[in-house]
């Protein structure tokens, strides 16, 4: 069975951790998943939504971010849109090298592609789909743990 | 998100209660940063009481022990849940911190 939610929220930094747990709560579960949807999709989503109101939508409190999360047997996927003039993902830098593990900001992107199972974006790079798999049986941990 | 500041002898310690996320870290930010004004100059935050961390809050945690070590101080961090743990293997700050698995550890030595 499929499940849908669609948002339409403001660009809010406050309203983030309210909208998270919203979301994760809706999320159907069971002890094996729990801690892949408390972690990787949690902090995966945390992280898209503060990307949109921040970089994508620079900060304005007059643009949105549209949410849409689908609930599929053995799988979440949610889309993140921002109405900015998206960037190029390939261009940002490792945030664990020696050079950049000493900046405060950076690991957005990064903890994305570690902690979800696919991390893609539309060509305009305003729009990001997180893909996680909840039924497999992988490490729970990341792939640079696995 | 809510903190709680404590003094454990010359060592200013912050308990951590929630979610410390991008809506909020800088709450800690400005704790820690007035402490370092006063004069303090040794930190532990205290994550027993914390759910989750996104990359602002370990971004905020960088830029404050950075800010502490040029006063010659230090920050120590104590008790992460596995949860914690795990994010700061993945972005390999668990090099640049001094962990500790529970407060009486981290307070021994400092």
């Amino acid at each position: 069975m499929e499940r849908e939610l669609v948002f339409e929220l403001p660009n809010d930094l406050g309203c983030i951790e309210e909208a998270v747990e919203f979301v994760v709560g809706r999320c159907s579960t069971c002890q094996e998943v729990a801690r892949k949807l408390r972690l990787n999709f949690r902090v995966s989503l945390v992280e898209a939504l503060s990307n949109a109101m921040i970089y994508g939508n620079g900060r304005d409190p007059h643009k949105r971010v549209r949410l849409e999360v689908t609930m599929e047997m053995g799988r979440v996927v949610a889309r993140v849109t921002d109405q900015g003039r998206g960037f190029d993902p390939d261009c940002v830098p490792d945030p664990t090298t020696p050079r950049n593990l000493t900046k405060e900001g950076g690991r957005g992107l990064f903890l994305m592609r570690q902690l979800m199972d696919d991390v893609r974006f539309n060509e305009q790079g305003n729009s990001v789909t997180l893909t996680l798999h909840l039924s497999d049986g992988e490490a729970l941990r990341g792939k640079a743990s696995a | 998100m809510a903190f709680h500041v404590n003094r454990e002898g010359d060592v200013t310690v912050l308990d951590v209660d929630g979610q410390l996320i991008v809506g909020n870290r800088q709450e800690l930010k400005k704790a820690v940063l007035d402490e370092l004004e006063k004069g303090e100059r040794k930190f532990l935050v205290d994550f027993t009481n914390t759910g989750y961390i996104d990359s602002s809050g370990l971004g905020v945690l960088v830029s404050l022990s950075k800010k502490i070590r040029e006063q010659d101080g230090e920050l120590r961090l104590a008790s992460l849940n596995e949860d914690l743990r795990t994010l700061f293997e993945l972005t390999k700050l668990d090099t640049l911190f001094r962990i500790a698995d529970s407060r009486e550890e981290a307070l021994e030595g400092f």
